[in-house]
């Protein structure tokens, strides 16, 4: 059974990304690349791997396609055509980095061995004794935020840098940040009525289901990266269906950008505070005496900084995007 | 044993609306013929899915977590039908026969 919905989501995969390369118009495509996103979240969850799952069907499905469809609408939906250029160097080179992609893979351990070293190096100790190191069920939970912090904290400062790369490219000097939109009254004479009543409804549950899935991720799947796309998805919803200045009145861009750096400070703080105790970088044992508690602790403020940065990042790039277009688009 | 029934049938009953919601997109002329068969079909089908699988659930938590699937599905389906329907209509798609080659006359006050 599971082997047949896993051929059918397989090839479901491969046909869009068949489709995506055919395909000649920039709308066309983005709607792929959404769809890609849902079934690359959709097999996510039949490898047990909820957690990215979530966080694929949020930014793959969702927010990205979302962002490409704002730059579509200033940039326009035709694909310019290079007349009668044959591009056979481009081809040749994809055509030989697949093959040696491919031919990589030959060397991998066969799908779900038990002998892959991928399960023979340290996933034994993480699975045996996160429990009662960390005290914590969710294994995926323990090992992002406890035994490889490190990584993380490096994933945390790239989102970071998104950010900022994205309000270095987009804010021009008139505007210093990601949005300053103009107070003009929103354009009323189009009002998406049923979409804001329905939505209404529903942002306040979806903020409550990322506040829930950030501090249940110890015990469930989730933690900061899932709750902070969901909680940006919330928020992006609003602004699209009323607009940016109303968006801007509710978070203001100046604050979120504060917040985007905030995360990243209050991870890099809890590192710091126990290197003040003279232990190493992002050791929880100073937090508290007993060192299953402090793990507990050190696990969920630095879960609460991921959350704080994901969630103002992916609002500062949606702010920017949208000023973009509100300025250029109409 | 009833229930089991009643469970089955509901499944079925879903998938068979899918179905004609899957052809009905496939094959009908325009636009919102379309959008027509696979929203209508979409919510009511999901929807006896879910309660068939309610009644096969035995334990309280996940019977309120398919709860609240449905109801976030009852609310969330029919708006995605009116979303795009709209769209359409703002973008300049107009309604067409049934062979999708001449477009219908519109109400007076539409253009």
């Amino acid at each position: 059974m599971e082997l047949a919905v896993n051929i059918v989501l397989l090839s479901l995969l491969v046909t869009t990304a068949a489709a995506l390369v055919l395909v000649r118009g920039l709308l066309a495509s983005i709607m792929l690349t959404s769809i890609y996103g849902l079934l690359s979240a959709s097999f996510f969850v039949i490898m047990d791997a909820v957690d990215v799952a979530f966080t694929e069907a949020a930014v793959g499905a969702g927010v990205s396609p979302l962002l490409l469809l704002l730059s579509v609408a200033v940039i326009g939906r035709h694909e310019a055509r290079n007349a009668g250029a044959r591009p056979l160097f481009a081809v040749l080179l994809v055509g030989i980095t697949g093959a040696l992609l491919i031919v990589g893979t030959l060397d991998m351990p066969a799908f779900g061995r038990a002998d892959a070293p991928a399960h023979l190096h340290v996933a034994p100790r993480y699975l045996l004794l996160s429990g009662e190191e960390t005290g914590i069920p969710n294994v995926v939970t323990s090992v992002l935020a406890s035994y490889r912090a490190y990584d993380t904290l490096g994933e945390v400062i790239v989102i970071f840098t998104a950010g900022v790369a994205v309000i270095l490219i987009l804010a021009s000097g008139t505007h210093r940040g990601s949005a300053r939109p103009h107070s003009a009254p929103v354009d009323t004479k189009d009002p998406h009525t049923i979409l804001q009543v329905v939505s209404k409804t529903m942002i306040p549950f979806m903020l409550l289901f990322a506040f829930y899935v950030q501090f249940h991720g110890d015990y469930g799947p989730g933690g900061g990266f899932q709750a902070g796309v969901i909680f940006a998805s919330g928020i992006i919803l609003y602004g699209l269906l009323y607009g940016l200045p109303a968006i801007c009145r509710v978070i203001r861009p100046p604050v979120v950008e504060l917040c985007s750096a905030l995360g990243v400070l209050v991870y890099g703080v809890t590192g710091i505070l126990s290197m003040l105790q003279g232990r190493p970088f992002l050791d929880y044992s100073v937090l508290a005496d007993d060192p299953i508690r402090a793990q507990q602790i050190g696990i969920m403020v630095i879960e609460l900084g991921v959350g704080i940065t994901v969630a103002s990042v992916l609002i500062v790039i949606y702010y920017a995007f949208a000023n973009q277009f509100e300025t250029n688009g109409n | 044993m009833m229930l089991d029934w009643v469970s089955g049938v509901l499944l079925l009953v879903g998938s068979f609306l899918l179905l004609t919601g899957a052809l009905g997109f496939l094959r009908f002329a325009d636009f919102y013929a379309r959008i027509h068969a696979c929203g209508v079909t979409e919510t009511l089908a999901t929807s006896c899915i879910l309660l068939g699988l309610l009644i096969q659930s035995d334990s309280a938590v996940p019977q309120f977590k398919l709860l609240l699937i449905l109801l976030f599905v009852l609310l969330s389906s029919p708006t995605s039908s009116h979303a795009l329907a709209k769209a359409a209509w703002n973008a300049g798609v107009r309604p067409r026969d049934n062979r999708g080659k001449q477009p219908l006359p519109l109400p007076p006050g539409e253009h």
